[in-house]
């Protein structure tokens, strides 16, 4: 029995509502073009199974940071020369082993970890911070202030990195701070750069000269109009910058410029490591394992989150 | 006659080239050199005219978008060439601009509703309780429904991104409304009803209109005076009806011409125009149209023409008149 | 192009004198001065620091002090260490032809290395290498410099025996080019690690931009060989933007050459810096600063020269 029916002789008022066309905006187009942007970045950054799996071991480790204390089975400082130089996976007590003053190791790569991603996320705050203003001023007045903060920018740019840590680490008291803020001064030239660049390309667009035009004062267009459409650049950039964070750390620190014993970051424990090297290497091993990962992790985070936010971008 | 809303004198805009280690000025982009437009309230003034010859430097001048390099712009009377960025705040409650590509002049991070509320907040002319509101108000005006308030500009298509930023200058209640090319980037049926609609809110709202566009059919249709511009000059100002009826200037003629007709049984002489628009870092000498014009004269190349009055309300720059 | 090369000179002016100006301001702001090693000693007592002031000009206004160190910089004169009072542009430059072989050859692996995998990824978009190539490449920018170094003194060094551990030249030994090439290897190849992966990085991506233009598609309908095509057309256009690289990648050439001696004894600049770091000896650590930032001065411009040979659009802009 087919659903066909004859025609049915409509009614005028059925003929006039057939006439009416539905008022404009409350036609809704077919639901596949409705997908909001922030499930189509997810859907993209998705793809990326590096990238995922660089998210999940992020996130692992920064709940190992936070959780050290709950999770780790010895007193990071506590030594006793008796036990020292046990290996790992030969003592239940002590999974990873001891170290040249008996310290668990297990205990130790965790508390390291709080303080090597503590010092690394705050530098990373204080390099998107010093860059974004910079780069911002930078983009949006143009012109001189431009000229000057991008030659003041280069010249930074000519240091070599880890000579400029070592010598201000020298000048300072190596705190979790001050190193923190050491690393962030000298990390955000980049940053500064591609926020700038972002900045020109946005300020071009004609909302910007809606705005002008509506009587936005300087700071509102800098803020409210220009600043959000930067986010996707500056979220890669913090990644990125996470992880160079926590290297530079460890560089500073292997060479003892960085934390200081007894405090235990990843770096420092490497420093002594060359020697002990016949008689224990996972004391190199492991510390170097754990930073390896991390950093990673960052990276490829970063680079899927690039991926995902601007296909553009791709490398 | 003082009572034009808007005035615009000699203005003139010249762009700096620069080259060289020291940036050295090399030469000037004449964009505007000199032009007169006069703007009565309710009125529309259509400007018209091909890439490049300065229209919408004139639109963005006159709004101070861009500082002017000389002339005069005087609105409702008032001097405002030379008004600070303070000075002008005020005045951008009175003044409002459309842009012609719907895809930039939204900003994407926003919802329509904050992009309508930026101008209520930024001259504070809603209480907070009052803005939902207002905007609710706006979109309907527009012929938008209010749920698109809490939508992002990209799920709209380019007409509906017009409305929107057409809401969003009428949120101050201007008077002036400068529309830069308002409806060039839109399907034919879509332009239609975006122009409709603004001749609906021209009437609602006692607007006046600056309309700026390359299409003679769109003027045509919604100018009570057109003005057509030339490599940054005047070249032919009078009422709608008179252009169409009596185009006095060659330029405008070919323009005309170049308008397809459907109407199939008609047979037109077209006026076809040779050559390409001349540069604006250097334009020609004398008349600027000389070099193109079908009518041209010996005194054309030597001697630039006067912008006059030949009959009541009609004025053009031609040695012909 | 005579007039493009004067144009970089003048750029690259603001930036020297913006250098040598953060040099000095950091010398003078390191805690007890310029003279940290004396004033911080306390058995030396201010009458005695006062004529050390003296002597070493401290005692004048701060901007004459300036043109006078900026003035010494240019003229050679950078003074003398503290301990031994030898002159420190003597003490770096002795140290410098061992760290220039040491980032030379890095360089070099890095760049045939890191090209040869790049092209290869470009020519084979997709492949099993690529993806291996790709991925290696994220994962050898993750290692921390001196932890790649120990890891292959444990290996190469320790455990199989097959390459010394650490420094130039065996102790006591010929010190004949056969041995110096051994002590290098490991070195080199530490330091080139991050930089390979950058390398392959960029030359993939710019080679990938070059192999889909529409040059390259009517080389190929005109019938020439692949390889043809590779050398003669695509690599000299593909080259120009990497120079760039060249240039950005000094600054990290010095940092990574710097913990690459630590960690293998290398006597070159960098372990002088540790060195004199641990001393205190600011004048050896300012010169050294200047040095590298000079360098890599020099080292862009050179960069911004050779490409603007290569690629023509450059000089005429």
């Amino acid at each position: 029995m087919s659903d066909r029916q004859p025609p049915v002789d409509k009614t005028a008022e059925d003929a006039q509502k057939d006439r009416r066309v539905p008022p404009i905006g409350t036609q809704t187009a077919p639901y596949q073009y409705y997908e909001s942007q922030t499930r189509r970045i997810l859907r993209r950054f998705m793809r990326h199974r590096l990238a995922v799996a660089g998210g999940c071991v992020v996130v692992l480790m920064l709940l190992m940071a936070v959780l050290a204390n709950v999770i780790a089975p010895h007193d990071p400082l506590a030594l006793e020369t008796e036990r020292r130089f046990i290996p790992p996976l030969q003592n239940k007590s002590f999974v990873l082993g001891t170290d040249e003053m008996g310290r668990d190791m297990l205990s130790r790569l965790f508390y390291g970890g709080r303080i090597s991603l503590v010092v690394g996320i705050a530098a990373m705050f204080a390099t998107i911070f010093t860059g974004l203003i910079i780069g911002l001023l930078s983009g949006f007045y143009g012109g001189k202030v431009d000229s000057v903060l991008m030659r003041f920018t280069d010249t930074m740019l000519c240091f070599p990195q880890v000579f400029m840590l070592l010598v201000l680490a020298a000048f300072i008291t190596p705190t979790v701070t001050s190193i923190a803020l050491i690393i962030g001064f000298t990390s955000w030239m980049e940053v500064a750069r591609i926020i700038r660049a972002q900045i020109q390309y946005i300020k071009e667009q004609d909302f910007v000269q809606a705005a002008v035009a509506l009587g936005a004062s300087e700071f509102r267009i800098m803020f409210k109009e220009l600043l959000p459409n930067a986010i996707a650049p500056m979220l890669v950039s913090a990644t990125l910058n996470v992880a160079n964070a926590v290297l530079m750390e460890s560089y500073i620190s292997f060479l003892g410029y960085g934390i200081q014993p007894p405090l235990a970051s990843w770096g420092n424990m490497l420093t002594n490591a060359q020697s002990y090297f016949d008689l224990a290497p996972w004391l190199a091993i492991l510390p170097g394992v754990m930073i390896t990962l991390t950093v990673m992790s960052f990276n490829f985070l970063g680079d899927g989150l690039r991926d995902a936010l601007d296909p553009r971008l791709r490398m | 006659m003082t009572d034009a809303l808007l005035e615009v004198r000699d203005l003139v805009k010249h762009f700096p080239i620069r080259r060289g280690l020291l940036s050295r000025v090399v030469g000037q982009v004449h964009a505007l050199d000199g032009i007169r437009l006069r703007v009565f309230k309710g009125q529309t003034l259509g400007l018209v005219g091909e890439s490049g010859c300065g229209k919408t430097t004139a639109g963005k001048t006159i709004l101070k978008l861009i500082e002017p390099t000389g002339g005069t712009i005087r609105y409702e009377g008032t001097d405002i060439t030379h008004y600070s960025r303070q000075q002008m705040k005020s005045l951008r409650r009175r003044m409002q601009i459309i842009f012609q590509d719907p895809f930039s002049s939204l900003n994407p991070r926003h919802t329509v509703g904050a992009i309508i509320a930026a101008p209520l907040e930024i001259h504070g002319l809603v209480p907070a309780s009052e803005k939902e509101d207002r905007i609710a108000d706006l979109l309907r005006k527009v012929g938008l429904s209010a749920t698109a308030m809490r939508r992002y500009p990209h799920e709209f298509s380019g007409g509906q991104r017009q409305r929107i930023g057409i809401a969003r200058a009428l949120a101050v209640n201007p008077r002036l409304i400068i529309g830069d090319e308002p409806v060039s980037a839109l399907d034919v049926s879509i332009q239609a009803q975006i122009l409709n609609l603004m001749e609906d809110l021209q009437d609602e709202f006692n607007l006046t209109y600056l309309i700026i566009a390359h299409d003679l059919s769109v003027i045509r249709h919604i100018s009570d005076v057109i003005a057509v511009m030339y490599l940054g000059k005047n070249v032919e100002t009078a009422a709608s009806a008179d252009l169409y009826k009596k185009p006095l200037h060659p330029y405008t003629e070919g323009l005309l011409s170049a308008v397809p007709v459907p109407d199939p049984e008609r047979s037109r002489r077209r006026m076809i125009l040779k050559g390409d628009v001349p540069s604006p870092i250097r334009p020609p000498s004398g008349c600027r149209f000389h070099p193109r014009c079908p009518k041209r004269m010996d005194v054309c190349d030597q001697e630039e023409p006067p912008f006059k009055e030949t009959a009541t309300g009609h004025f053009v720059a031609c040695h012909l008149y | 192009m005579f007039q493009f090369i004067v144009k970089r000179l003048l750029q690259a002016i603001p930036l020297l004198i913006g250098v040598s100006i953060i040099g000095f301001g950091m010398m003078h702001l390191a805690p007890g001065g310029p003279l940290a090693v004396y004033t911080l000693n306390p058995t030396i007592t201010a009458q005695d620091i006062e004529r050390i002031k003296q002597v070493f000009g401290l005692d004048q206004p701060v901007y004459i002090q300036y043109l006078k160190w900026a003035y010494g910089i240019f003229t050679g004169n950078w003074g003398n260490t503290f301990f031994g009072g030898r002159p420190v542009l003597h003490v770096i430059m002795e140290r410098v032809p061992a760290t220039l072989l040491l980032m030379g050859s890095g360089m070099s692996l890095a760049v045939l290395i890191g090209m040869l995998i790049g092209i290869l990824g470009a020519v084979k978009r997709y492949s099993i290498f690529d993806y291996l190539a790709t991925t290696g490449a994220m994962v050898a920018l993750s290692f921390p410099t001196f932890w790649f170094g120990l890891m292959t003194i444990f290996v190469f060094a320790l455990k199989l025996g097959w390459l010394p551990s650490g420094g130039m030249f065996t102790l006591g030994g010929d010190e004949g080019v056969l041995d110096l090439i051994r002590h290098l290897i490991l070195p080199t190849v530490v330091l080139a690690l991050v930089l390979v992966a950058q390398w392959s990085r960029y030359t993939r991506s710019s080679f990938l931009e070059v192999i889909h233009q529409d040059y390259i598609r009517t080389a190929r309908s005109k019938g020439l060989s692949g390889s043809r095509i590779l050398f003669r057309h695509a690599f000299p256009n593909a080259v120009a933007p990497l120079i760039a690289l060249a240039g950005v990648q000094l600054p990290w050439l010095f940092s990574g050459a710097l913990v690459t001696e630590t960690i293998f004894g290398w006597p070159g600049m960098g372990r002088l810096f540790v060195d004199a770091l641990t001393m205190k000896e600011y004048p050896v650590l300012m010169g050294m600063i200047i040095v590298t930032a000079m360098a890599v001065i020099i080292g862009n411009l050179l960069a911004d020269v050779v490409n603007a040979i290569i690629d023509p659009r450059i000089r005429l802009e």
